[in-house]
């Protein structure tokens, strides 16, 4: 009994427009200009922009692959070992918060995954909370939210007059919402403008949550490479931690451990109590449940065994000194570049202060299209460009591009 | 003993190819595209509905690497839950404890169809039918493809053919969980019969597949979702809606066991000693299911035990009791779930004759 082939119960469903930051490497694949340059995504390129896989972690896979170890599933809180080792990561093994238990974590699908599974938890336990997001902010946030069925608005926080923070903004954006609302904070090195607030600015606004009941929120994508040092780039979650505040915190291991294809990270529930975290715990994997009943167990183990060696450790340290040595470098050799091309005067000192991959240039969307079009340069069109796919010999042409784009497309 | 879920071990394909991967120094570990390794996607379809499937031939076939199965079900759910007016969907009784609220979670209504006879302990099959009947037309219906879980009882093909016909004539829209390819029969093709009987007839339909059992590689969270569509321009538009799914839920895959699985089933020698593997652990439970049913009737155990050599895959549904169960967990140190249902992969020729007694025990005591 055959089926006409156009009756499709699909046939109304739309084309979707490809990803604004993983479209773009699609098209730069897709380019064959020997010129191109990829500065979409935020992976981390070597100076001959190739992938780099640290060899710690080459070396703990082939440690794993010698333990013979066996492919069980994870319970659905992920690898023990390697929740003990991430909240350690994210707030120190001393930190009162883990000595006391009060703080439940569970491995999560690397950033998205980890937001993904507190906003469920925020739309199930928290019903009709807002989250306040950045504006701008990683693009997916929204699309996490919704999918969530969580309420969402925007804080002030990029100011384009300055390229800077709008930190009166954010402020009164924060003071204005409903007490009890949801702030969601990039722990460092903001995606996708790079700034960060300062650590007085941390304080208050650490202050006005606190005033207003909100809860904070943490997304932590690049911890240990926004400065090169894990603890430094921790400081903002641990300040507010050690206030005693509720928090939510989402790791991942993408950037700093280059884990990115392994979907490794963690959904981190601060609380008053090791009996609400224990609770908070159970919910929370109630939720995984539905979603891929347990995580993947490859990067975790990863993980765990270079956090758990303290010479791979070390290693691991300084392998993320050079990463994140190397943007700055770039960075550095960008503005360079710039200033010695462009004799207008316009004032660069911007790429400098931002920290982290990104670098939110200020090109408008046509100027990035432009960049595109004519240079092939890939980026996303808010104007935002991954330093981490840069190299410096390639400033000098970059620099060309932007000029270019800047001062001659409207 | 332990019998509520076997004890995985790795198999020997797959350490090789994992070897492969890890010395393979051309390798990294960038994102994968959303809906993961084309290779793998490619080669699951192919492995469900076939070589020669025209629905592949006609690309009317996307398919996304998801966690496993319950990923895949997950992300088919919020699609079917965002594009599909219907937003039903029916699921057998008894079916696998996470199924209603993967479903519910995911968006849909989740309602019930007659499955499991306890009086015959095999399949209602006229309740089956009477249920899809009833339900409303375009209604999506959950088919485990090969051994059902938790009862073990699966369709005949006659009656598969008969399920079809309803589903069709009602312009139902199947989704098949397919989490036991290989397993169950020892044949992949032969337990991939629903499946490809349903391709066959040009409609379209979801299928949820799963390499935790068939390749062991459980923790790894290796799967796909393959929606069979009507015509290619229709594919390529639901292949796009999959990623926007996809990416609020954990952007892109994890890479490491699809590229296992990618690699297993790529290669000609690693393929051929996979299905000698899988042939060998789905005899070892036919074996341990005849070894208990014989052990049973040595012991002149009251009752018809014919269930246990005629449900088919990893589980058996007793019949036994709540109470059989505690009886048997107390006295005899049997763990089960309380439904009554066994994992035959748990078991062993050392332990049959521990069980028989159990159960033995449990029927004549009257417990």
């Amino acid at each position: 009994m055959a089926v006409a082939t156009d009756a499709s119960r699909f046939h109304a469903v739309p084309m979707a427009p490809p990803d604004p930051i993983l479209g773009v490497s699609e098209a730069f694949r897709a380019d064959t200009s020997d010129l191109k340059l990829n500065l979409g995504v935020g992976a981390y390129r070597t100076e001959d922009l190739q992938p780099y896989v640290l060899n710690v972690v080459k070396k703990a896979e082939k440690l794993m692959l010698e333990k013979g170890e066996n492919k069980e599933y994870l319970p659905i809180e992920g690898l023990a070992a390697f929740n003990k080792a991430t909240a350690e990561l994210l707030l120190g093994a001393d930190n009162p918060v883990i000595k006391e238990g009060r703080i439940a974590t569970v491995q999560g699908l690397s950033g998205t995954g980890s937001l993904r599974l507190a906003a469920a938890f925020i739309q199930r336990y928290l019903p009709g909370v807002k989250v306040l997001i950045s504006s701008p902010t990683w693009g997916n946030h929204k699309n996490i939210l919704n999918d969530a069925g969580v309420p969402w608005s925007e804080y002030r926080y990029f100011d384009p007059k300055t390229v800077g923070l709008d930190f009166d903004g954010m402020l009164a954006d924060m003071k204005d919402a409903p007490n009890g609302s949801i702030i969601l904070l990039h722990g460092c090195a903001h995606n996708p403008t790079g700034i960060d607030p300062t650590t007085e600015q941390w304080d208050i606004i650490a202050d006005v949550i606190q005033e207003k009941e909100h809860i904070a929120f943490f997304d932590v994508a690049y911890q240990g490479f926004a400065s090169g040092s894990l603890d430094e780039d921790a400081n903002s979650v641990r300040r507010f931690a050690a206030r005693g505040m509720e928090l939510f915190v989402a790791q991942s291991y993408s950037k700093n451990l280059g884990l990115y294809a392994e979907r490794i990270g963690a959904t981190n529930v601060i609380t008053t109590s090791p009996e609400l975290a224990l609770r908070i715990k159970s919910q929370l994997k109630r939720l995984a449940r539905p979603m891929y009943s347990n995580p993947p167990v490859h990067g975790a183990r990863i993980v765990a065994n270079v956090v758990g060696d303290p010479a791979l450790f070390d290693e691991w340290r300084a392998e993320m000194q050079l990463m994140a040595g190397r943007i700055k470098q770039v960075r550095q050799k960008l503005y360079d570049e710039l200033v010695a091309k462009d004799k207008s005067g316009k004032d660069w000192s911007f790429i400098l202060k931002q920290i982290g991959m990104f670098s939110f240039t200020g090109l408008s969307q046509s100027q990035s299209e432009n960049m595109t079009n004519k240079w092939h340069v890939y980026m996303t069109k808010d104007g935002r460009i991954s330093l981490a796919g840069l190299s410096s010999a390639k400033c000098g042409y970059l620099a060309d591009a932007i000029i270019d784009s800047y001062y001659n497309v409207q | 003993m332990w019998l509520q879920e076997g004890k995985p071990y790795v198999l020997k394909v797959v350490r090789e190819a994992e070897q492969r991967l890890i010395r393979d120094g051309s390798r990294n570990k960038e994102y994968l595209s959303i809906t993961g390794i084309p290779a793998f996607n490619k080669l699951s379809a192919k492995l469900i509905l076939g070589e020669d499937s025209p629905a592949i031939h006609e690309k009317r076939v996307c398919t996304a690497q998801c966690l496993s199965g319950t990923g895949s079900l997950r992300v088919g759910a919020e699609f079917l839950a965002k594009h599909y007016p219907q937003k039903v969907i029916y699921i057998p009784t008894p079916t696998w404890g996470n199924h209603p609220k993967v479903f519910t979670l995911g968006g849909l209504q989740v309602k019930s169809y007659r499955y499991y006879d306890p009086k015959t302990r095999g399949l209602d099959y006229e309740g089956l039918l009477d249920d899809l009947r009833a339900a409303p037309s375009d209604a999506v219906v959950l088919l485990h493809a090969c051994a059902h879980n938790p009862t073990g009882v699966d369709p005949t093909r006659e009656q598969w053919e008969g399920i079809r016909q309803i589903i069709r004539s009602k312009n139902m829209l199947p989704f098949f969980d397919s989490a036991y390819q290989g397993f169950a029969s020892g044949s992949l093709d032969e337990d991939a019969h629903a499946v490809r009987l349903f391709a066959a007839d040009g409609g379209e339909c979801l299928i949820a597949q799963s390499y935790a059992k068939n390749m062991g590689l459980y923790g790894e969270r290796v799967g796909a979702l393959s929606i069979v569509c009507a015509s290619e321009s229709v594919a390529t538009r639901v292949d796009s809606q999959l990623k926007l799914v996809i990416r609020p839920m954990y952007s892109n895959p994890p890479i490491h066991g699809a590229a296992i699985v990618a690699t297993v089933l790529g290669d000609r020698g690693l393929y051929q000693e996979w299905t000698v593997e899988l042939k060998a652990m789905a005899d070892r439970i036919i074996r341990m299911r005849h070894l208990l049913y014989e052990a049973l009737r040595a012991r002149g155990t009251p009752g018809n035990w014919e269930h246990i050599i005629k449900q088919i895959g990893m589980f058996t549904f007793t019949g036994l009791t709540k109470e059989q169960v505690n009886f048997m967990t107390k006295e005899y140190h049997v763990y089960m779930t309380s439904d009554g249902r066994i994992s035959m992969a748990g078991l062993s020729s050392r332990t049959v004759p521990h069980l028989a007694n159990a159960i033995h025990a449990a029927v004549t005591k009257r417990v």
